[in-house]
């Protein structure tokens, strides 16, 4: 589904990625882990056409999308929630689940459909459709993220730290609704620093460190091989 | 109380010119984060499209309209020429070039028309004055007033209910995430333009509809108090440009009424203190922009 070959991203003379390699299979949940400063957020933002790859290869279903731009990625069906949970503060949160269907516009009962799954799945988004999104809570706010970039009804979602910064018990609520996308079949990167229930989700994971994958495996063996808290800690 | 309503047609109608000169100006701003120096002189193209037209017997309706469709040409024309070729390399180089498109036009006109002033056909009607509660005012100011109302409706409907204006200000708070919800980047802000383009074009009229003449340079003080009025509501808010354009109307009236004949000639100086302690009081100006505001 979803190729990552020899990737590399650099700022500058600053390599951040360093020729990674790796691939999320067809309703795979694949765990992408790593400290700060990993390389994590770099390769989901090269994938998501923001940042321009340095060398190396993506491709998509077999098409190749490593020049791609942001709008040609997401037409090519894979959607991005970048950790930084851009809601568009001033829009209703109504008006953002509208620009995330901006490549189906011309489908408005398609649309109306999928706004009507996202509803159960998110009811408070329903509840708070005509409010300002920047005035809904961090946890509101990174459902909204989620349920805008399913508007876009894609194959592959790119999820960037979806828990950062959020109460754990809402924290819990994100995981559930993982684990609700990856059974409806949809194929997930999940980019996480938290490491426990991010493996507890995954079908397989990749160990970042200083821009390279240090470690991968199934969810399994990454919890009982490897020695995670040193790469996180350095040791 | 014919001063009274003197004064308040006065403050709409130099306050509606205003605020759409503004409002053409920051909504390039906010998406870009760049202020395009070449907006005044698409109210020089739309001031020498009706002088190059006058001779042709077209009706003027028709002659406006095409000097509002040659604003917004050379409005995406600016979009082309000094900022798509530079726009990802460096905000610098943007500066320059839409300097450098803005001192190419004025030296075009300069150069192909005259540096003289050229009379604009206007028809009889921005030349009458009626009488309203006592008060004499010239009909022009009235047709100011009703445009500037019809258009800052019209734009309000555009941001607020069209998909192409609500994904023009997602862009204009994050850009990178609007495209990456599949917004393309070249549309939204060729729109921008082509919307700016509009706003100049009829502004064009109207302030030209006051003075009748189009010279070169035409396109600087409307340019300067777009700038001035955008700085005041709040460079990245579309209302803010509107409330800005009103109050500095306001504050340029009430100075023309109040300021002895010797002063007057310092009304300027006046004005730009005012602005100056109104943005001592709140520098991001009165009403603050969306939250996030990188530029990309």
């Amino acid at each position: 589904m979803l190729d990552v070959r020899d990737l590399s991203v650099s700022y500058g003379t600053i390599r951040a990625v360093r020729g990674i390699s790796f691939s999320v299979g067809k309703g795979e949940l694949v765990s992408l882990l790593g400290a700060n400063g990993a390389g994590k957020s770099s390769t989901i933002k090269c994938i998501a056409g923001a940042l321009k790859a340095s060398g190396g290869s993506i491709t998509l279903e077999g098409k190749d999308i490593t020049a791609a731009s942001p709008e040609q990625v997401i037409r090519a069906g894979l959607a991005t929630v970048p950790e930084t949970r851009d809601v568009f503060p001033d829009l209703t949160v109504a008006e953002n689940l509208m620009l995330g269907a901006y490549i189906h516009r011309r489908d408005q009962a398609g649309n109306r459909d999928n706004l009507e799954r996202l509803h159960t799945l998110f009811p408070r988004l329903a509840e708070r459709s005509a409010q300002a999104a920047g005035t809904l809570s961090g946890g509101e706010q990174q459902m909204l993220v989620i349920a805008r970039a399913l508007m876009a009804r894609p194959s592959v979602l790119l999820l960037d730290e979806p828990s950062l910064g959020l109460a754990p018990a809402i924290v819990e609520r994100i995981f559930e609704m993982i684990e609700t996308l990856k059974t409806s079949g949809l194929t997930i990167l999940l980019v996480e620093q938290n490491v426990n229930q991010a493996l507890a989700v995954a079908d397989r994971a990749y160990v970042m460190r200083l821009g390279a994958i240090v470690a991968s495996g199934t969810a399994e063996e990454i919890r009982s091989t490897s020695d995670l808290s040193s790469h996180y800690l350095g040791g | 109380m014919a001063f009274a309503i003197q004064f308040v047609i006065d403050v709409l109608s130099l306050g509606g010119a205003y605020a759409l000169m503004a409002l053409g100006l920051v909504i390039i701003y906010g998406i870009l984060r760049l202020v395009n120096f070449a907006y005044g002189e698409l109210i020089m193209v739309a001031g020498y499209t009706m002088y190059l037209t006058s001779g042709s017997g077209l009706p003027w309706l028709l002659m406006a309209a095409l000097a509002v469709v040659m604003a917004i040409v050379f409005g995406i024309l600016t979009d082309y020429v000094a900022f798509r070729p530079v726009r990802a390399k460096s905000v610098t180089a943007v500066l320059i070039t839409s300097f450098a498109f803005s001192n190419l036009l004025q030296n075009a006109a300069l150069l192909f028309i005259s540096p003289r002033p050229r009379n604009v056909p206007l028809p009889d009607i921005f030349s009458q004055t009626v009488s309203i509660g006592g008060a004499i005012t010239p009909v022009r100011n009235l047709i100011t007033i009703a445009a500037s109302i019809v258009l800052l409706a019209a734009v309000a409907f555009l941001m607020r209910k069209t998909t192409l204006g609500i994904a023009m200000r997602a862009a204009a708070t994050n850009f990178t995430m609007a495209r990456m919800l599949g917004v393309p980047a070249n549309l939204i802000i060729t729109s921008a333009f082509a919307l700016s383009g509009f706003l100049a074009g009829v502004v064009g009229l109207l302030w030209i509809g006051r003075i009748g003449t189009v010279v070169p340079g035409v396109g600087l003080e409307p340019l300067l108090v777009a700038f001035i009025a955008t700085v005041i509501g709040g460079m990245r808010s579309l209302p803010g440009a509107v409330v800005g354009g009103f109050l500095l109307a306001l504050i340029d009236t009430t100075l023309n009424y109040t300021l002895s004949q010797d002063l007057l000639k310092f009304r300027d100086a006046f004005t730009f203190s005012l602005v100056i302690l109104i943005l001592l009081w709140r520098p991001e100006g009165l009403i603050k922009g969306p939250a996030s505001g990188q530029r990309t």
